[in-house]
This record gives C-alpha cells, structure tokens and sequence, in this order.
C-alpha cells in the first residue's frame, strides 16, 4: 500500500519552481568541494579570450544538483529519489538566473514510484537541461 | 565498420580504474552542501550526503604538475580519442541508498562502450563510463552512468 502521499499525487502535477542566480563566489565554493581547476569556471580572461565563452561557465553537474533538489525538496520526508537521468544541452554563465521544476509523467502504485519530468530553463526559457526522474514514496505496511 | 573508431581503440571497452575509497566527512557534505544551495537540514548539518555528493566525493585529486594549461585533469581511464573537442554529456544515476557521515565508500569505473555517430556537422564520438560505488559492506549505494560526447 502506498502512503497517503501517494495517493494524493496525479499525472500533470508540477513540481515548485525555484530560481537560482550563481555568482561567482558559489561558483568557487562549488569547484573548490569538487577540487576542480578547469579555468573556464574561474579565470575570466581566459574563459572569454581563450575558450570565446561568453562570461564564467556554470559548471555542468552544478546545474544537475539543482534537478535532484527540485525531486528531493517536493518528496520531503515521504519518500526518496531512487534513479535521475539528464544531459547538459546549453551551457550558462555567471549572473544569469536560472529556473529548476518539473512535473509528474506518470505513477506506478505497485511501486509506490512516480515517474517525473524535470528541467532547468535560462532567461530565455530555453531548457537547458532536461531529466527524467523517479521519486520513489516510502509505503505503509498494512498487515 | 567505423571510420572513426579503430580495433584498438575500441579494445579499450571493459577496462576498469583502479577501486577508489574514501571516507566520507561530514565537513565535506556540508561544504558541498552550501556550495548546492541546498535546503534541508539534515544536508546543511551535514549527518546525511545530498544526492549527487558522490560527484565531489570521487572528483580526481591530482597534484598541480598533472593539470593541464587549462586546469583540467587527465582521465587514465581514457584512450586518446581522434576526436578531443568535449561536448554536452549526460548522466544518469540510480540511488541505492543514502549516504552519511562517516561512511567509507569504494568506488569502480568501468569504460562501458565507444561508439561512433554520424551529428549534423560531422562525426561525433559518444564515450560511457559506469561508476559503481559500494560501502563496507559491500553493499551498492549507486551506480553512476555517465555519456559524454567529443566532436
């Protein structure tokens, strides 16, 4: 039996919208958690005149924590992601401000797993990265 | 028969690095933790690891001298590829189990697949690495597939 959660879930629903605008100071903190130096994510000079980006590239997995905390804040304490899927399509850049969500694609009771939709959109609306999801919800023991 | 791909780089299909373990500390989650943004509590504090900690956790540490010019380190998993202009990649992650403070964890990579497609302005080589993470048990806490593209 799935929990009362669960059951209040239907396809369509969409998860909360959050807006993230990376400076570069969490953008040093991230790498720095990492121990990554790729130049691109600090080195303004060179991420312009070298690589011909337009400003500090956000880094990539960064964007895609931001997916898994759109999953893991709308399930709280019901349940837990199980599995995610998703692939950088455009890069961003520092000072952009950038909009993670989702919604629900479709449920499967005997699992008590919903299967979800989730991106992250630029300024421009442009999906950036898109992701597919499976929350899994805790179930409630019957006997 | 690949144009890209030879019999000997594709040899490398199934080779495996070295098993990595590390500690996790609870100073590192939380580090990670605010550099995320993230909101719950338990996260912040730092008792339970967010999804996608493992990417710091298992990130390369190399010493100064094996960065290249432009701050990047080397992958030894990796053959040279003809082609060497990174693209967009894709992961896709299964959680087993949380992770927490004080776990010590193992991880694997294995170079999954080398494949050759043809992209709209020219050809593209798609290369897939799997990382499979355990703890002391031996017990699987993740596997981690990631695809990455090179033009």
């Amino acid at each position: 039996m799935a929990t009362t959660r669960f059951a209040s879930i239907k396809v369509g629903d969409v998860l909360p919208e959050r807006s993230f605008t990376p400076n570069n100071v969490q953008l040093m903190m991230y790498n720095a958690a990492l121990w990554n130096a790729h130049r691109i994510h600090f080195d303004h000079p060179y991420a312009t005149g070298v690589e011909g980006y337009p400003g500090l590239v956000i880094a990539g997995p960064l964007l895609g924590d931001w997916l898994n905390q759109c999953v893991v804040d709308w399930v709280g304490d019901d349940g837990v992601l199980a599995a995610i899927e998703y692939s950088n399509r455009k890069a961003s850049y520092i000072d952009e401000t950038l909009r993670s969500g989702g919604r629900v694609l479709a449920l499967r009771p005997e699992l008590g797993e919903v299967e979800l939709e989730v991106s992250i959109r630029n300024e421009a609306d442009e999906v950036i990265v898109p992701g597919i999801a499976i929350a899994r919800f805790h179930q409630v023991n019957s006997s | 028969m690949s144009a890209l791909l030879s019999s000997e780089l594709l040899a490398n299909i199934g080779r495996c690095s070295e098993p990595r373990q590390e500690l996790v500390a609870r100073r590192e989650i939380r580090k990670y933790s605010i550099a995320t943004s993230q909101r719950q509590r338990r996260f912040l504090d730092g008792d339970e690891a967010p999804p996608m900690f493992h990417v710091a956790l298992f990130w390369d540490v190399v010493e100064l001298d094996q960065l290249t010019t432009d701050g990047v380190s080397i992958d030894g998993l990796l053959p040279k590829f003809p082609l060497e202009r990174a693209m967009a990649g894709g992961l896709k992650i299964e959680y087993h189990q949380p992770i927490m403070a004080g776990d010590l964890l193992t991880a694997t990579r294995t170079l999954t697949d080398i494949y050759e497609k043809q992209g709209s302005q020219g050809p593209l080589i798609f290369y897939e690495v799997v990382m499979e993470v355990v703890n002391e048990s031996g017990e699987p806490v993740l596997t981690e597939k990631t695809t990455r593209i090179l033009r």
